[in-house]
Formats: structure tokens, C-alpha cells, sequence
């Protein structure tokens, strides 16, 4: 009977909706239909697990720093800075 | 009482304090009580501190930095300035957002402002860029779906297939580079996001108070950005497949 109130989501829908699934900020009626779709469809079970793999996958990236030259321009600066503030006291 | 701190500062952090009440709720209180104790300590002209504070959010501005500019050596220019900006700033945090918060604000209104000036004399791919920041198209091809006139309209015509031993495989130095080359194909805005949610593993709330961005557009420039890094990395396991 539900059926007729909710219907069935489909692929198109689900791509759309993703993020929100999994931001968990989809309203609870469509997390429901977002799930039984998901448990029913190969094609969208890939996809969610591909945007997990992507999430995973940027988070994996190598971090970024400056270069040790930049670094130690950076610390003479903080000493001007330091040396400025005292002399300023 | 800190001369230095009236010279030089160009700018005070852009977003509203307003918004800041609710970034530090998923910071966890120990990062927020270490953070305290850094402020004070450069406060004090404490080199250590500075060290640290360096070393703990050089990343992330370098990476920030890296997304609106051309080169290395102007990205590392803009965390500089944003340093020496912190330094004759600090006397003004106040915390009432999180200190990478506001140290995020205040890089950005640098990268933002010196990237426009670079882009003034950059190719036309970066004006074409600029022209598509606000379009709106699906993030999935529609010819992947059925049309109306199929059996199942709106569903897969083509269904993405599985990704084999993706961990592996997303972890070598190629797909590092089409997950850069794809970020750096995206919107600005959808690459500040990307770059802080994803790269960075921030909170949607710090994202937002450093983005001064509403709820609902964090998430759909999240949304719109990982739809499209996902799909740039689709061919690469396509052409995998074919190639094994």
C-alpha cells in the first residue's frame, strides 16, 4: 500500500541524491527508498561504491608543504616579526 | 601592547564571527584546548609554537593555495603572506571560530585575490573555465540513462561496472594524477570544497564557516565535485580493463 505514497527511486534519482545519503541529510523516507533501490540495483551499488572509493581515494592524496627554501624564509620572517613586537614594547 | 601588530595587516579574516559558533562543535575539545595553547605561545614570540602551527596546517593551506593560483612558487608566496597576515593578526583571534578556520579565511582572500590577478594574463582555458563556473549540467551523462522511450526510462542504459581491487589501484602515481588533473578541471568553488571536505577531511561546518558557504550550497558543491572526480576516474578503470 506504501508503494503508492513512495515510489520507487530511480538511478537518475539516486545519482542526484548521493551526497545527501551520504552526508546523512536525506529525509528518512527517501534514505528508505535510496537503501531498497541500492539492495535491488548492481549498476547503483557500483556507483555508491565508486563515490566511496573516490572519497577515500582524495583523502589518500600525499600532503602538500612548502619547499624547505620557503620554509626558512618563513622563519626569518617570524624573527623580523618577533624582533618588530619587541621593540615595540 | 604588540606594535607590530598594527602594521601590515591588510585585512581583517573575511567571513562573519557569526557563523562560527558552530565550527568548532565537531573539532573535539583537545584540538581546540591545543589550539588555545599555540595562540598564546606565539603570542609570547614562541618559535617552537610557530613551528608547530606550521607544520600542523602548512598542508592544507599549501593545498587550499595550490587550487587558485598557476604555479608552486605563487602558492607558496600566498601561504607565506598568510603566515606574516596570522602573525600581526593574532592579537585579534579570538577564537570564536576555530583558529584553521580563520587561518583558512584569511588564505583565501589572499588566493582569491591573487589568483584573479594571475588569471588576467593566463590562457583561454582559464577564462573558459571561469565562463562554466555557473552552469549547470547533470553530473552524471544523461545517455547513461534510459530515455522515455525505453523499457526502464531512468534507469542504467549503461551501468557503471565494478572497479576491480580499487584501493590498489587508486593509490598509484597515474590515478594520482587524473584525480588532480580532474580537480583542477572543476569550478573554483568546487574545488575550495573538494579540497577542504576530501583532501583535507574537514567538517561540513568548518567548511562552510571558512567558505562562508549556506548548508545546501556545501553540499551541492561537494556533491557536483566528487560526482565529477568520480567520473573522470571511471575511463582510467575502463582502460585498465581493456589493457590487462
Amino acid at each position: 500500500m506504501n508503494e503508492v505514497e513512495t515510489p520507487k527511486m530511480s538511478c537518475k534519482e539516486l545519482v542526484d541524491v548521493i551526497t545527501e545519503y551520504l552526508e546523512d541529510t536525506l529525509p528518512t523516507e527517501d534514505r528508505g527508498r535510496f537503501e531498497r533501490h541500492v539492495a535491488g540495483c548492481d549498476g547503483c551499488q557500483a556507483y555508491l561504491d565508486q563515490m566511496r572509493e573516490t572519497i577515500r581515494a582524495l583523502g589518500h592524496l600525499p600532503p602538500e608543504s612548502l619547499s624547505a627554501e620557503a620554509e626558512r624564509t618563513l622563519l626569518e620572517a617570524f624573527r623580523g616579526w618577533r624582533e618588530a613586537a619587541r621593540w615595540a614594547e | 601592547m604588540r606594535g607590530a601588530a598594527k602594521v601590515g595587516v591588510k585585512q581583517s579574516p573575511p567571513m562573519g564571527e557569526q557563523e562560527a559558533s558552530t565550527g568548532g562543535g565537531l573539532d573535539g575539545s583537545t584540538r581546540a584546548a591545543n589550539a588555545e595553547r599555540l595562540v598564546a605561545a606565539l603570542r609570547r614570540g614562541d618559535e617552537d609554537a610557530f613551528r608547530k602551527l606550521v607544520e600542523e596546517h602548512g598542508p592544507f593551506l599549501m593545498r587550499l593555495a595550490l587550487m587558485h593560483v598557476p604555479s608552486r612558487a605563487i602558492a607558496e608566496e600566498v601561504v607565506q603572506d598568510t603566515w606574516l597576515a596570522v602573525l600581526n593578526g593574532i592579537d585579534r583571534f579570538e577564537g570564536r571560530s576555530s583558529l584553521r578556520t580563520w587561518i583558512a579565511s584569511i588564505l583565501l582572500n589572499n588566493a582569491r585575490t591573487r589568483g584573479q590577478r594571475e588569471r588576467r594574463v593566463l590562457p583561454f582555458s582559464f577564462l573558459r573555465r571561469r565562463a562554466e563556473e555557473g552552469r549547470d549540467e547533470p553530473v552524471v551523462s544523461p545517455d547513461r540513462f534510459q530515455s522515455v522511450h525505453d523499457s526502464y526510462p531512468g534507469h542504467w542504459a549503461r551501468p557503471p561496472a565494478e572497479w576491480d581491487s580499487p584501493e590498489e589501484r587508486l593509490s598509484t602515481e597515474e590515478a594520482r594524477r587524473v584525480l588532480l588533473a580532474a580537480i583542477a578541471k572543476l569550478p573554483i568553488r568546487q574545488r575550495e570544497v573538494i579540497a577542504l571536505r576530501d583532501i583535507s577531511g574537514w567538517s561540513a561546518a568548518e567548511t562552510r564557516n571558512a567558505l562562508g558557504l549556506s548548508e545546501t550550497n556545501q553540499r551541492v558543491l561537494l556533491h557536483r565535485a566528487r560526482s565529477k572526480v568520480r567520473a573522470a576516474l571511471e575511463p582510467h578503470f575502463e582502460a585498465d580493463e581493456l589493457t590487462r
